[in-house]
């Protein structure tokens, strides 16, 4: 219930906090935090951050995996009147560098563990005046780190700078609604990050309509495998607070049957998951081993779950309720499928999320009938502010809506509307492969490839497969006279990319198909 | 490529180093957490998982796969010896196992 005239994103915080202090808020790595404890420390690190020079409407970047010094340093940077953007704790220090510098970020704070990725890019970010490190100077590692990162602008222990500073209220409320809670950064189609910036109303809004549709109640303990840097990560923990419910934070679904033993430990009642992790979880020979009575509910997002692991599911958990959804990071989310509609219509990705509405429009922005194929667009509360500092991008995707300065999004993604108003998605207007559940531009990978001495040419396609939804495929040719080596590509990529960006396979071709005017026929390719 | 068989040791290492990312700085000894310096994600240990068993000839089943197991260039030598001191062959191993 939203009773204060200003409801801003971590309001979930303060009104659970004020209702049920001792209720535990998240489970991390073996250990119950409450959320008395996430408010107080998240106070503390607010008043560290604005000590610091943090002021309404700043940047902060927070590099770490899904952990409780994550957790608190999100809520913390919202109580600071600032901006979060979590970063994947994968990012490459160029990377990072790029993004750091992107959002003018004012303060990073790091998974100390992660020195080697952050060092050299805090070091040479304009814009950055304080780093601050997870840990303890009590703790003889972080001591070290900190010595060896002395020169980094601000340099701080997380615990440290939380320890001094007061835990009882957080500073004083600067922003209003329409502020900035969140920067979230996505892959344009050329691979160049685009941060997708969230306002407070934004954010509460999404909240409050996935928690309609799922249910959510203050009972509910909701599996997190998922990044804390992705949106659909970030929201299962919005999403617990906003009820007071709890969050177990898993770093990943790498280890299968670890996971599965804390679900079944923690009384886990939501299970969000990818297609991945589906496909991992029912190929699990001891999955009939965990008591999994608790779960009520599957969401599934970021590419379709195909119909047989959907059967799968529907077998092994007849009692819980599965939702298949999609939407894109510009507006959260556009569609889920009502669990009783599985059935019917198991390929479709459903139905406007509440307090949303979308259409279909051909290419001189005509709307669209049943059974037509057209872009999607997206009207509602949930619809970015935009890509941060890039306006041009953002008016391509931003565009007048109904009403006088409106906008609604136009989301690049091709859909069709059955007859009763269900969607189905068909294809995305630009080449972005879909593997794993995340984004991987082909451009990005290629321009990675062409930087590799010896390569002459590269093309990129998503391939189908099993496990990863579409694996990435490159085709190389190399250099007249040069003998290139796989693994190193593969190795150079590593270096370059994000995992998930790194070719599955590469195919060493001595010329790559082209089309009459030379572009490279992809098509061809496969 | 030749390895002492009673020690996988070198061989893990070299194939750690060869697939996947080693940031600058980052050492990399019998204890390094593959998870937390970022080396191996998710996918990351699927591939390793694929390789083990199919170079040692074991098979891997899920309760067995756990950081304890697989988190270091240590602890996963250690596990291989084990393995290979209990049982030898593979019949379709963690990987080959996914819902199909």
């Amino acid at each position: 219930m939203i009773h204060h005239p200003c409801f801003l994103l971590h309001s979930f915080l303060a009104e659970s906090a004020a209702r049920s202090p001792d209720a535990i808020a998240v489970v991390c790595d073996g250990q119950r935090t409450t959320y008395r404890d996430i408010d107080r420390r998240s106070n503390a690190l607010a008043h560290a951050l604005a000590a610091r020079g943090v002021e309404r409407g700043d940047r902060v970047v927070i590099l770490g995996d899904n952990t409780i010094d994550t957790a608190v340093a999100f809520w913390a940077v919202l109580k600071a009147s600032a901006v979060a953007s979590i970063v994947h704790p994968q990012t490459k220090p160029a990377k990072l560098g790029t993004l750091l510098r992107d959002c003018r970020a004012r303060a990073l704070i790091a998974d100390h563990r992660l020195e080697p990725a952050f060092a050299e890019p805090a070091r040479s970010s304009p814009d950055l005046a304080t780093v601050m490190i997870t840990g303890t100077t009590a703790d003889a590692r972080v001591a070290a780190a900190c010595e060896r990162l002395a020169a980094l602008p601000g340099l701080t222990a997380l615990a440290d700078a939380i320890a001094d500073a007061p835990h009882d209220a957080p500073p004083p409320r600067r922003c209003i609604d329409v502020d900035l809670a969140a920067i979230i950064y996505t892959s344009g189609s050329t691979g160049e990050p685009r941060g997708v910036m969230m306002s407070h109303r934004n954010m509460v809004a999404a909240t409050a309509s996935i928690a309609s549709y799922l249910g959510i109640a203050r009972d509910e303990v909701i599996l997190c495998v998922l990044p804390l840097a992705f949106d659909y990560g970030l929201y299962q923990m919005i999403l617990a607070f906003s009820a007071g419910a709890r969050v177990v934070l898993e770093r990943s679904f790498a280890f299968p049957a670890e996971v599965m033993r804390t679900v079944a430990d923690e009384r886990v009642t939501g299970f969000p998951g990818v297609p991945t992790v589906f496909a991992t979880l029912l190929g699990m020979d001891s999955l009939a081993s965990y008591d999994l009575s608790a779960i009520r509910y599957f969401t599934s997002t970021a590419a379709a779950l195909p119909v047989k692991h959907i059967e799968q599911l529907r077998r092994r958990f007849p009692a819980a309720k599965l939702f298949s959804m999609y939407g894109l990071t510009e507006c959260k989310r556009c569609t889920y499928l009502p669990p009783e509609d599985l059935a019917r219509k198991p390929d479709s990705v459903g139905i406007a999320i509440p307090n949303t509405e979308l259409w279909l429009v051909d290419e001189c922005g005509r709307r669209l009938g049943p059974d037509q194929v057209g872009e999607l667009v997206i009207r509602g509360a949930t619809v970015m502010q935009g890509y941060w500092g890039k306006p041009e991008a953002t008016a391509r995707k931003l565009r007048p809506g109904p009403l006088p300065g409106e906008r609604v999004l136009h989301t690049g993604d091709l859909c069709r509307l059955d007859d009763d108003g269900y969607l189905y998605f068909v294809s995305r207007t630009d080449e972005v492969i879909k593997s794993r559940g995340e984004k991987v531009p082909p451009r990005e990978v290629e321009s990675t490839l062409l930087e590799i001495s010896g390569v002459r040419e590269a093309a990129v396609i998503g391939v189908p497969d099993e496990l990863l939804g579409s694996a990435i495929k490159a085709f190389v040719v190399p250099e007249p006279g040069v003998v290139l080596d796989v693994s190193v590509l593969q190795r150079e990529c590593r270096a370059r990319l994000e995992s998930f960006k790194v070719p599955h396979h590469i195919e060493l071709r001595a010329a790559l198909p082209r089309t009459s005017n030379g572009k490279i026929e992809k098509s061809e390719l496969g | 490529m030749h390895d002492d068989p009673t020690d996988p040791q070198r061989h893990l290492r070299d194939f750690i180093v060869t697939n996947f990312y080693i940031p600058d700085g980052q050492p990399l000894d019998e204890v390094t957490s593959f998870l937390d310096a970022g080396i191996i994600d998710s996918t990351g240990v699927l591939e390793l998982v694929a390789h083990v068993e199919s170079r040692y000839g074991i098979t891997i089943a899920d309760h067995e796969l756990i950081p304890s197991n697989f988190d270091s260039i240590g602890a996963l030598a250690r596990f291989i010896q084990r393995k290979r001191g209990r049982d030898g062959g593979s019949n379709g191993g963690f990987n080959d196992r996914l819902a199909r």
